[in-house]
C-alpha cells in the first residue's frame, strides 16, 4: 500500500481558518483536506470544491421509483391478473397516486443515502484514518500533502504564520480497511487552483 | 466566519458560556457516565410494561382476535385507536427535523435529535396494531405485493389499507434514514472521545468511518436537505393516507373530505406535545437545560395551540357540516350519539382536552412555565386519544341497523396490548438517551455563534460601542469616521 506524507495543522476558530486556506491555495501547497466537527458554510467554496451533484442522482432514483409503481400496478391491473374489485376501473390513476407517491419518496431517499455512503465511502467497520482526534470536537484540521516539490519544514513553518496550532507530520499507509484516508482524485476543481498559483 | 446575522433582540438558542469543547462535553459526557438512579427506575418499569405487552398479545396470538372485546358492530377499537394515535406522535419529529430546517427555524437544532427518534419509535409502536389486528400475524406478509405461489395473486392497490402498508412503512424508512445520517457525525465525535476498547469499537461501527471531511460535509448538508424536502411532503401524505382509511368508506361520521388537513393537524398536535413531555424529562435528567431552553418550549407551545385550534375549528366544521348537510345518518351521528349518546363522554373529554385547555398557551406566562407545559402536554396527548378514540368508536357504535346497535369496553389484552407499546416506546427511548447524543452537537455547533448567549452578549457589546462611536464622530472629523469602521471591521474578524 502507498504511504503518504502529510502535514498537519489545527485551528481554534474557523474565522481564522478561513483566510488560512487562502493563503495555503495561493502559495500553491498541496490541499489535501480539511476536517471540521461541524459543516462550515462555504468552506468547500474557499477549498475550490466541485459542488455535489447528490440531488441530480436524488431526481433520478426518485423517477425511477415513481416508474416503477406506476408500471407495475397497471401491469398487475391489467394484463397480469386483470380482476374486476367493485366494478372500479382497471387503471384507476387517482387510486395509483399515494402509493406512486410513496415509493417516489422510498426510491429517492434509500437511492441518496446508499450515494452518500458510497461517495464518501462510509460504511460500518470502515474506519479511517483520524489526523486529529479533536477534528470532531472542536478543531478544523487542515492536512496538506508533501509532494516532491515541497519542503516540509517551510510548510510547517509557513502553516505556523497562518495560525495554524499543533502542526506535525504525519505518515499515513492507504489501505482499504483499517488506517485509510481520504483518496478522490477528482475532488479539486484543478484549473482553478492553478489559476491561483499564476 | 458565520455570514447569517440574527438578531440580538431573538432570545438565544444556547444558554451559558459555551465554546464548541463545551457543547461537546455537555452533550456527550452523559454517555460515558454511569446513568442515575432515575434511570434505572424508569429503564424498570418500562421495561416491565414492555413485558405485560408481550404477554398481552402472545395471549391474543394464541387464543385469536376474539380475546379482544370487538364485536359486529365496532370492529375497529382500541387497536385502531392507538395506531393512529401512535402515528401521529411520530409526526412532530419529521416536523422538527425537515419542515423547520426548510423553513430555517435555528431553534430545532436543540430538539431534532430527540424528536426523530420519538418519531421513529412510535412508528413503530404505530405498525403493531394493524398487524396484530390482522389475527393470523404470521402471515402479516399478504400485504406486500410480490410474485408468489398462490397463482397471480395480487394486493388491492385500490385500498386505502393498502395505501397504509406502503405509507407507513416508507415513513418508518425514510426517518429512520434520517435520523441515521444526522447521527453519523455525533457517533465518530464519540468514538473519537472514547476511553474505553469496546466504546471505541462499537460507536466506531456506528460512525460508519466519519472524519469530518469538507466534501464528506458538502454532501451531507445536501443530503440532509434533499432528505428534508422529501420528507416534508411525505409527513402530510402519512396522515392523510391514515385518515383515508376513515375518509373513502360511507360510514357517517367518517365519510369527510376534511379529514385529511385536521389528521395531519392532530398529529403535529399530539407529536408536540409527545416531544415536551419527553424533552421536559431529558432536560432535566440529562441536565441539558443550557440546550433544551424555555424558548424551545415556548415555540413548540405556540405550534400546540396553533395545531389545536385547527383542530377545534374541524370538530366545529363537522358539526356544522352535519347539521347543514341535512343528512339524518350524519346528523344523528353527530348531535345525538356522538356528543350526547351512551360513548359521549369520550366525545367531551375529547373537547375539553384538545379545545379548550390548550387556549391557556396564548398567555406567554403560561407557554414559559415547565410545569404548566408538562400537565398540559400530557392533557393534549389524552385528548388526541380520545380523538382518534370518538371517531373511530362513536361512529360505529350506531350503525344503520339498529339492532346490531352496540357498546363497547376494553378486555385486558387490549390495555395490555397499548401499555405494552408503552413499554416498548419508553425502553427504547431510555436506551435512546444513555447511549446516543440526545442532541445533534454538530448542529448545535453551527448555530453556536449567531444564537449562543455569549456570543450574543459579545455582539450587543460590540453594538453598543459601535453606537457610541457613531455617535462620537459625528460631532467629530471624517478621520475619525475611518477609525470607526476599522474598528468594525476587526470586531468582525473576531
Amino acid at each position: 500500500m502507498a504511504v503518504k506524507n502529510f502535514v498537519v495543522a489545527s485551528f481554534s476558530d474557523e474565522a481564522v481558518l478561513f483566510p488560512a486556506v487562502k493563503k495555503v491555495r495561493t502559495a500553491g501547497y498541496k490541499l489535501h483536506d480539511v476536517y471540521t466537527p461541524f459543516p462550515v458554510h462555504g468552506l468547500d467554496h474557499a477549498m475550490g470544491l466541485r459542488e455535489t451533484s447528490l440531488h441530480t442522482a436524488g431526481f433520478v432514483y426518485g423517477i425511477t421509483g415513481t416508474t416503477t409503481a406506476l408500471s407495475c400496478m397497471s401491469w398487475v391491473f391489467n394484463s397480469d391478473w386483470p380482476m374486476n374489485i367493485g366494478g372500479k376501473p382497471h387503471f384507476p390513476l387517482p387510486a395509483f397516486i399515494p402509493i406512486t407517491f410513496e415509493l417516489t419518496v422510498l426510491f429517492a431517499a434509500v437511492g441518496m443515502v446508499l450515494t452518500f455512503c458510497y461517495l464518501c465511502q462510509l460504511a460500518p467497520f470502515v474506519k479511517k484514518h483520524i489526523f486529529n482526534p479533536r477534528q470532531t470536537d472542536d478543531k478544523f484540521v487542515m492536512v496538506i500533502e508533501v509532494t516532491a516539490k515541497t519542503n516540509a519544514a517551510e510548510l510547517k513553518s509557513f502553516l505556523t504564520s497562518i495560525g495554524g496550532e499543533q502542526v506535525n507530520e504525519q505518515r499515513v499507509e492507504a489501505g482499504w480497511w483499517f488506517g485509510r484516508y481520504d483518496r478522490d482524485d477528482r475532488l479539486f476543481d484543478t484549473q482553478r487552483v492553478e489559476a491561483v498559483n499564476a | 466566519m458565520h455570514l447569517k446575522y440574527e438578531s440580538t433582540l431573538r432570545e438565544p438558542l444556547v444558554d451559558g458560556v459555551k465554546d464548541y469543547h463545551q457543547v461537546t462535553e455537555d452533550i456527550i459526557s452523559p454517555i460515558e457516565a454511569k446513568p442515575g438512579k432515575l434511570w434505572y427506575v424508569g429503564f424498570f418499569i418500562s421495561l416491565m410494561l414492555l413485558a405485560f405487552g408481550a404477554f398481552s398479545v402472545t395471549w391474543e396470538v394464541y387464543y385469536g382476535t376474539g380475546v379482544w372485546n370487538l364485536n359486529k358492530t365496532i370492529g375497529w377499537g382500541w387497536d385502531i385507536t392507538n395506531f393512529v394515535w401512535w402515528v401521529g406522535i411520530g409526526h412532530a419529529g419529521t416536523l422538527i427535523s425537515a419542515i423547520l430546517l426548510l423553513f430555517r427555524q435555528g431553534w430545532r437544532t436543540g430538539v431534532n435529535r430527540a424528536a426523530e427518534a420519538m418519531t421513529i419509535f412510535a412508528v413503530m409502536c404505530a405498525g403493531q396494531f394493524p398487524i396484530f389486528h390482522m389475527g393470523r400475524v404470521w402471515m402479516a406478509f399478504f400485504v406486500l405485493p410480490y410474485p408468489n405461489t398462490r397463482g397471480p395473486l395480487w394486493v388491492n392497490f385500490n385500498s386505502p389499507l393498502l395505501w397504509d402498508v406502503f405509507a407507513i412503512s416508507t415513513y418508518f424508512t425514510v426517518s429512520l434514514l434520517f435520523w441515521y445520517s444526522g447521527l453519523i457525525p455525533d457517533f465518530a465525535t464519540v468514538r473519537d472521545r472514547a476511553k474505553t476498547k469496546l466504546r471505541k469499537l462499537l460507536y466506531g461501527i456506528a460512525a460508519f468511518g466519519w472524519t469530518g471531511s469538507t466534501k464528506h460535509w458538502q454532501r451531507h448538508e445536501a443530503l440532509s436537505l434533499v432528505l428534508a424536502g422529501l420528507s416534508t411532503p411525505l409527513v402530510l401524505s402519512v396522515h392523510t393516507i391514515v385518515s383515508f382509511d376513515f375518509a373513502t368508506s360511507v360510514i357517517p361520521g367518517w365519510h369527510t373530505t376534511i379529514f385529511p388537513p385536521y389528521f395531519v393537524a392532530g398529529a403535529i398536535f399530539s407529536g408536540f406535545a409527545m416531544v415536551n413531555t419527553l424533552l421536559i424529562i431529558v432536560r432535566k435528567i440529562l441536565h441539558l437545560e443550557d440546550y433544551i431552553t424555555i424558548g424551545h418550549m415556548e415555540a413548540m407551545n405556540k405550534v400546540i395551540v396553533l395545531t389545536g385550534s385547527v383542530v377545534g375549528c374541524a370538530y366545529l366544521t363537522e358539526l356544522f357540516m352535519a347539521w347543514y348537510a341535512a343528512v339524518p345518518y350524519e346528523f344523528d351521528t353527530f348531535y345525538k350519539y356522538r356528543a350526547a349518546g351512551p360513548l359521549g363522554w369520550s366525545y367531551w373529554i375529547m373537547m375539553t382536552c384538545n379545545v379548550i385547555t390548550p387556549q391557556v398557551f396564548w398567555f406567554s406566562k403560561m407557554r414559559r412555565n415547565v410545569a404548566v407545559t408538562f400537565v398540559m402536554s400530557i392533557i393534549v396527548n389524552i385528548g388526541m386519544w380520545f380523538e382518534r378514540f370518538v371517531i373511530i368508536c362513536t361512529s360505529l357504535y350506531r350503525d344503520y341497523l339498529p339492532s346490531s346497535w352496540s357498546y363497547y369496553r376494553p378486555s385486558w389484552p387490549e390495555v395490555g396490548f397499548y401499555m405494552g407499546t408503552f413499554g416498548l416506546f419508553f425502553t427504547c427511548f431510555f436506551l435512546f438517551s444513555k447511549y446516543f447524543p440526545v442532541i445533534a452537537v454538530a448542529e448545535i455547533k453551527s448555530v453556536l455563534k449567531t444564537s449562543g448567549e455569549s456570543y450574543k452578549k459579545g455582539m450587543e457589546q460590540y453594538e453598543q460601542q459601535s453606537a457610541e462611536q457613531f455617535e462620537a464622530g459625528l460631532h467629530h472629523d471624517d478621520d475619525h469616521h475611518h477609525d470607526a469602521h476599522g474598528a468594525v471591521a476587526h470586531a468582525h474578524h473576531n
